[in-house]
C-alpha cells in the first residue's frame, strides 16, 4: 500500500520539514503520495511534483483550505486515508497540530515524533525529553506517525511526479483565522539553519541578548535561538526557544553562549553536530555536552568572537 | 460556564529519569510525582476565568491510578472547584484518555475544555487534539493568550516563526503552552480546603470506554551519550578548531 505525506505549504511554496518526512516515508515500503491542500495553490503542487521521491502529489485546491485549520484538514485527510497504510506529517506546530485530530476520527493511535523506523509498524521516538527512547510496535490497519526532522535528511529535488486533483472535504467553518503575526527576519529558520547561535539567562536582558548576540549571527550566517530561562525573562519571544518544549534542533554548529544547560534545554539541542559552549561558570552542565568549551566572560568574548570569525 | 481541565500525574519535571537496566521502561519506583506543567498552566488559566467572573465551574479529571488523587486535590488547592478521577490500572494512551475525557465530557457539558498541550513523560501531544476530534469541537492548541466573549473564544497560538489567532466557537478545547500564565503557588489555607472538595470516582467501564494500549512498546533505551569534549583557552583557539578542526566555519 502507497505512504501518504501531508505536506507543509504556504501555497507558494513547500516547508523544507517536509522533505525529511518524505525521507522518512521513503523507509516504510511503498509508493509515496504527497497531499497539498490549499487554497490556490498550484505553485505548491508545482513544487512538491520535483520532491525526490514522491510518485504522485493529490492537491485539494479550495477556499476553506486557505488557512490550513486543523479541523477542515483533519477531515480531508480522514477521507483520503483509508487507502493508505501510513499516513505521515512533519512534527511542527503545524503537524503536531492536525494529525491527532485525524488519528481521533480513524480511531488509530498517533506515533508522534519518530526518530528512526525499525519496520513499517515498529519506530523508534523519544520521551522523557529524549532522556530516554521508546521502540514502538502499532497494531492499527493505518499508522499514523509525525516525524522529527532532524533525525531524517531532507529529500532531493529533479522529479517531475504525477499531480492529481483530489475533491474537497466538507467546511466544518468552526475556526477562523483572525490574524497571523509571523517574525520577520532575513536569517534562516530555526529549524533548517546550519549554525544557531543560541543565548541564555547570561546575558543578563533582552537589549544585551539583540547586542552581541545579533552581529555574530550576521557574521556567521547563522539563526538566532534560546534557551526557556531566556524565553522565560522576557529577552526573547518563544518562537526562538530551543529544548523540549521548544524547538528540536540539529544544527552543523550550535553555539551556546550563557546557556547552563538544563536538561530540558539539551533536549532541544543535544543532537547538533558540533557544540560550542561559552560560560562563565566552569561546571555549568552544558561543558559535559560540548565539543569546545570556553569559560570565561561572555561580554568580552563574544564581542572578540565576532571580530575573528 | 463551566470548564474542565484534565490534569496528569507525571514524574517532577526536575528528575531526571533512569532507563531500567532490562529495558522494560524507566524506573519511577520512589521518584518525585507532579502534576504535568503544562496541565498546571491549564488549571490557572481556568482558575483565573472563574475569578474574572467568566466561568462559574471549574471541574479537574484525572486518569490513571487511585494516586491520581493527589494531583486532583493540587489542582483544587490552586482553585477547581471539583475533581473527577477515572481510576485504572491499565497503562493509558492519549487515544484511550481522550475517549475517557470525551465520556466525562458528555456527562458533564462544558463549555470549555482546557488541556497542557503534552505531558512531559510520553512527549505525546495528542490527547486535547483527540478529544476535539471526538467531540466534533474546535480546536486551538498551544495558547499564548485565551479571551472569551459571545459564545466565542479568541485564542493566540504560538507557531512556528510567530504567533495566530484564532477565533473559535463554544464548546472547544484549547491546549496551553508556557506563556499563557504563570501558575501560583498553592497556599497551606487552599491545600486545606482542597481536602474538603468533592471528589468522583468513576471505572473505565462505566464510562463504557475500551481503554486497551494500541501501542506496545518493545523496549526503552539510552539514548547514544555524547561525551565532553575540550576547553580551548581562548576565542582565538576556539576559531582555529572550528575552521581547522570541526571544519563548521
Amino acid at each position: 500500500m502507497a505512504i501518504l505525506v501531508i505536506a507543509e505549504h504556504d501555497n507558494q511554496s513547500i516547508k523544507a520539514a517536509t522533505l525529511n518526512t518524505v525521507t522518512a516515508a521513503g523507509k516504510l515500503g511503498g509508493d509515496v503520495h504527497m497531499l497539498v491542500a490549499g487554497a490556490g495553490c498550484s505553485a505548491a503542487a508545482e513544487a512538491a511534483a520535483k520532491v525526490a521521491g514522491v510518485a504522485k502529489v493529490l492537491v485539494c485546491d479550495a477556499p476553506h483550505y486557505e488557512t490550513q485549520t486543523a479541523e477542515n484538514v483533519a477531515e480531508l485527510v480522514k477521507g483520503l486515508a483509508q487507502g493508505y497504510s501510513h499516513v505521515l506529517a512533519p512534527a511542527t506546530s503545524a503537524g503536531k497540530n492536525m494529525l491527532p485530530r485525524v488519528a481521533a476520527l480513524l480511531d488509530v493511535a498517533q506515533i508522534s515524533d519518530i526518530v528512526a523506523v525499525e519496520a513499517p509498524d515498529t519506530f523508534v521516538r523519544p520521551i522523557y525529553a529524549g532522556n530516554a527512547l521508546a521502540t514502538v510496535k502499532s497494531a492499527d490497519a493505518i499508522k499514523l506517525i509525525t516525524v522529527r526532522t532532524t533525525a531524517f535528511d531532507a529529500a532531493g529535488d529533479g522529479n517531475a511526479a504525477p499531480v492529481e486533483a483530489v475533491a474537497a472535504g466538507a467546511d466544518l467553518g468552526t475556526t477562523a483565522l483572525v490574524g497571523r503575526e509571523i517574525t520577520k527576519s532575513a536569517r534562516p529558520e530555526l529549524g533548517a539553519a546550519k549554525i544557531i547561535v543560541s543565548g541564555g539567562r547570561g546575558l543578563g536582558s533582552g537589549d544585551n541578548y539583540h547586542q552581541l548576540l545579533e552581529p555574530l549571527a550576521d557574521k556567521l550566517g547563522a539563526a538566532l535561538g534560546a534557551s526557556r530561562a531566556a524565553v522565560d525573562a522576557g529577552y526573547v519571544p518563544n518562537d526562538y526557544q530551543v529544548g523540549q518544549t521548544g524547538k528540536i534542533v540539529a544544527p552543523q554548529l550550535y553555539i551556546a553562549i550563557g546557556i547552563s544547560g538544563a536538561i530540558q534545554h539539551l533536549a532541544g539541542m543535544k543532537d547538533s553536530k558540533v557544540i560550542v559552549a561559552i560560560n562563565k561558570d566552569p561546571e555549568a552542565p552544558i561543558f559535559q555536552v560540548a565539543d569546545y568549551g570556553l569559560v570565561g566572560d561572555l561580554f568580552q568574548v563574544v564581542p572578540e568572537l565576532t571580530g575573528a570569525v | 460556564m463551566k470548564i474542565l481541565v484534565p490534569v496528569k500525574r507525571v514524574v517532577d519535571y526536575n528528575v531526571k529519569v533512569r532507563v531500567k537496566a532490562d529495558g522494560s521502561g524507566v524506573d519511577i519506583a520512589n521518584v518525585k510525582m507532579s502534576m504535568n506543567p503544562f496541565d498546571e498552566i491549564a488549571v490557572e488559566e481556568a482558575v483565573r476565568l472563574k475569578e474574572a467572573g467568566v466561568a462559574t465551574e471549574v471541574v479537574a479529571v484525572s486518569c490513571g491510578i487511585g494516586a491520581c488523587q493527589e494531583t486532583l486535590r493540587a489542582a483544587m488547592a490552586i482553585g477547581a472547584d471539583r475533581g473527577v478521577l477515572v481510576e485504572t490500572d491499565v497503562e493509558l494512551q492519549p487515544l484511550a484518555v481522550a475517549k475517557l475525557l470525551k465520556a466525562v465530557c458528555d456527562k458533564e457539558q462544558p463549555n470549555l475544555v482546557i488541556c497542557g498541550k503534552q505531558a512531559i513523560d510520553d512527549d505525546a501531544n495528542q490527547t486535547g487534539q483527540m478529544l476535539s476530534a471526538l467531540m466534533g469541537w474546535p480546536q486551538a492548541t498551544f495558547a499564548s493568550k485565551v479571551a472569551l466573549a459571545d459564545g466565542k473564544a479568541a485564542v493566540t497560538r504560538e507557531i512556528d516563526g510567530g504567533l495566530e489567532t484564532l477565533s473559535v466557537s463554544l464548546p472547544a478545547v484549547v491546549t496551553t503552552d508556557l506563556r499563557l500564565n504563570e501558575p501560583r503557588y498553592a497556599t497551606l489555607p487552599n491545600i486545606m480546603k482542597a481536602k474538603k472538595k468533592p471528589l468522583d470516582t468513576v471505572k473505565p467501564a462505566d464510562l463504557g470506554v475500551d481503554v486497551a494500549p494500541r501501542l506496545t512498546t518493545l523496549k526503552v533505551s539510552e539514548p547514544p551519550k555524547r561525551s565532553a569534549g575540550e576547553r580551548v583557552a581562548d576565542v582565538a583557539q576556539l576559531v582555529d578548531k572550528l575552521k581547522n578542526v570541526a571544519k563548521v566555519i
